[in-house]
């Protein structure tokens, strides 16, 4: 693999860009790998680099049905932040945001990450308490984290209503200067290439359609490329987790639901910052295109078919145009949805599953882009040394059986 | 937007009903000495199929009362409605 430089930059430039190479090979499945990771989003891409970076493991294969990173990967909204409640989720979210403090040069690939800060508005009093709450958890967690004054928040967001002649006036908010946002699809390729080049096989268009196991051991998959022989599986699947558990014989506490964002024409810059609220519910950045990004919450059936109802999308704008009067007039370019896993208690499960040699990391739902490089961080460690790593310990399956439930609802706002 | 067919009023906007999830689970018999498993079964484990879902849904804006809906989770189209009580109707093909 070349690295991407200045140098090649210029070379290429002036070589009419002929000479770049692709990205990534498209190898035919060999027939069988030490481990096989079942779905090409950024988790499982993340997770096949760090088993051939971190711990040696290069015979591995990642089955994608589609197209990398065709599914929440390329649809999110691409928040990142690491300001949840609980110590096991700060500790997760954390890891994994220190990872994107340096992924582009530890990829040689421009994710575009933005620490643009982000700014959880609070419009009540119980709001604001909650968000005090929060931000004295995440600073006994080392993470940054700050209460704002109504004064300050507005000073800061000038295009936001300040008027208190609204239904939920803003009266301040909670902040992570660090969080920010990223560019969703670099972050598929970017690990693509770099697993690629460390001898990882990429093969898209390649669904898994059966399970083979011997005895409680799984042995293989089944794929509309021809059977592949594996000694240890994973599935990262997001929204189609339930399908693979079916496949193997257990169930899981996941439904799948549409999450649907939009985005508006492209406008000159107005927001250089994130802004969540959870009681207008919406949340907004504006792209480097200028386009403002725009998303809310599920909708509340469940369904695979990436695509949700008008209603949701009503309420984006009305919240929207409630908090920022200026966008009234912008018309809509373009919305779309994808199909989050959506777990009781608002946070993933990784680790072992009922069937021997076969992992599992879904449930991250509306909010997983954010964890990408650290998920794929701890599945990694967990496959190669078979037992959970020190951060997935906590999210593991047999939570809902102990009853040891990290609920981030609450503290999620609007959860992403 | 889903057109669902409520069982006492007739057809409505989704805007009207509240969603239930999946129908048709079971609290475990004595409770007392049901193992943790079967009850995360009945609390948190879901099927969540991909093509027919018998569901639960709520007329809130309505009649306010629950009813069942057979329902394509990738298509969206809606087979049939039925009364808590009633018979279950086969799944389509
Ligand atoms: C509209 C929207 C907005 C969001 N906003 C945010 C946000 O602002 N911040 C944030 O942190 N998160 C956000 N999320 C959530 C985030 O996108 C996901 O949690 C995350 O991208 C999941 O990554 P993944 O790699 O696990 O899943 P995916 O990218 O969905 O990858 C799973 C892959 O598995 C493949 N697959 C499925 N079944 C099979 C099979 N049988 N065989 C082979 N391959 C299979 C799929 O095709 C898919 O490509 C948002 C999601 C949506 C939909
Ligand atoms: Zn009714």
């Amino acid at each position: 693999m070349k690295r991407y430089s200045f140098v090649q930059l210029l070379r290429n430039a002036i070589g009419f860009g002929e000479g770049w190479q692709e990205a990534w090979r498209s190898p035919e499945p060999k027939p069988s790998y030490d481990v096989v990771i079942v779905g090409g989003g950024g988790h499982g891409l993340a997770t096949a680099y760090y088993l051939a970076k971190l711990h040696g493991i290069r015979n591995v294969a990642v089955l994608e049905k589609g197209w990398l990173g065709g599914g929440n990967t390329g649809r999110n909204t691409t928040v990142v932040r690491s300001n949840y409640l609980w110590d096991e989720s700060a500790a997760i979210y954390e890891h994994s945001l220190k990872l994107w403090e340096s992924l582009s040069q530890d990829l040689n690939y421009n994710v575009m990450f933005s620490q643009r800060n982000l700014v959880m508005l609070a419009h009540t009093e119980h709001e604001l308490n909650e968000a005090s709450r929060r931000v004295h958890a995440n600073r006994l967690n080392g993470i940054d984290a700050e209460i704002w004054s109504r004064e300050k928040t507005l000073a800061f967001i000038p295009i936001l209503n300040g008027s208190m002649d609204i239904r939920y006036p803003v009266m301040g908010a909670s902040a992570q200067p660090r969080a920010g946002i990223a560019r969703h699809d670099a972050v598929a390729w970017g690990f693509a290439r770099g697993a690629d080049a460390l001898g990882v096989d990429i093969i898209q268009n390649c669904e898994v359609i059966g399970v083979r196991r011997d005895g409680t051991r799984i042995v293989g998959l089944d794929t509309t490329r021809g059977a592949i022989d594996a000694k240890k599986v994973a599935f990262v699947a997001a929204g189609h987790s339930s399908v693979l558990a079916a496949l193997a014989g257990f169930r899981l506490p996941i439904e799948s639901h549409p999450l649907q964002a939009m985005v508006s024409e492209p406008i000159k810059p107005v927001l250089d910052t994130v802004v969540m609220s959870g009681t207008v519910h919406a949340y907004v950045s504006q792209s480097d295109k200028g386009e403002l990004v725009m998303g809310a919450g599920i909708d509340a059936f469940n369904s695979y078919a990436q695509r949700g109802s008008l209603p949701i999308l009503e309420e984006i704008a009305s919240a929207m145009i409630e908090l920022f009067p200026i966008v009234s007039r912008l018309k809509i370019l373009r919305s779309w949805g994808g199909i989050v896993d959506i777990c009781p208690d608002a946070s993933p499960i990784i680790g072992k599953t009922p069937v021997d040699g076969l992992f599992i990391n879904c449930g991250w739902g509306t909010g997983g882009f954010k964890a990408t490089p650290g998920s794929g961080w701890v599945l990694a460690d967990t496959i190669a040394n078979d037992r959970p790593h020190k951060l997935a310990e906590p999210f593991a399956l047999e939570r809902f059986s102990s009853g040891r439930l990290i609920d981030e609802h609450g503290a999620a706002a609007v959860a992403h | 937007m889903l057109l669902i067919p409520c069982p006492y009023c007739g057809e409505r906007a989704e805007l009207e009903f509240r969603y239930g999830g999946e129908a048709h689970f079971r609290r475990p018999d004595n409770h007392l000495e049901a193992s943790d498993e079967s009850w995360a079964n009945y609390l948190f484990m879901r099927k969540n199929p991909k093509g027919w879902h018998r569901e639960r849904w709520m007329h809130i804006a309505g009649c306010k009362r629950w009813f069942y809906v057979v329902r394509h989770t990738v298509t969206h189209r809606i087979a049939a409605a039925y009364k808590v009580g009633d018979p279950w109707p086969d799944l389509p093909a």
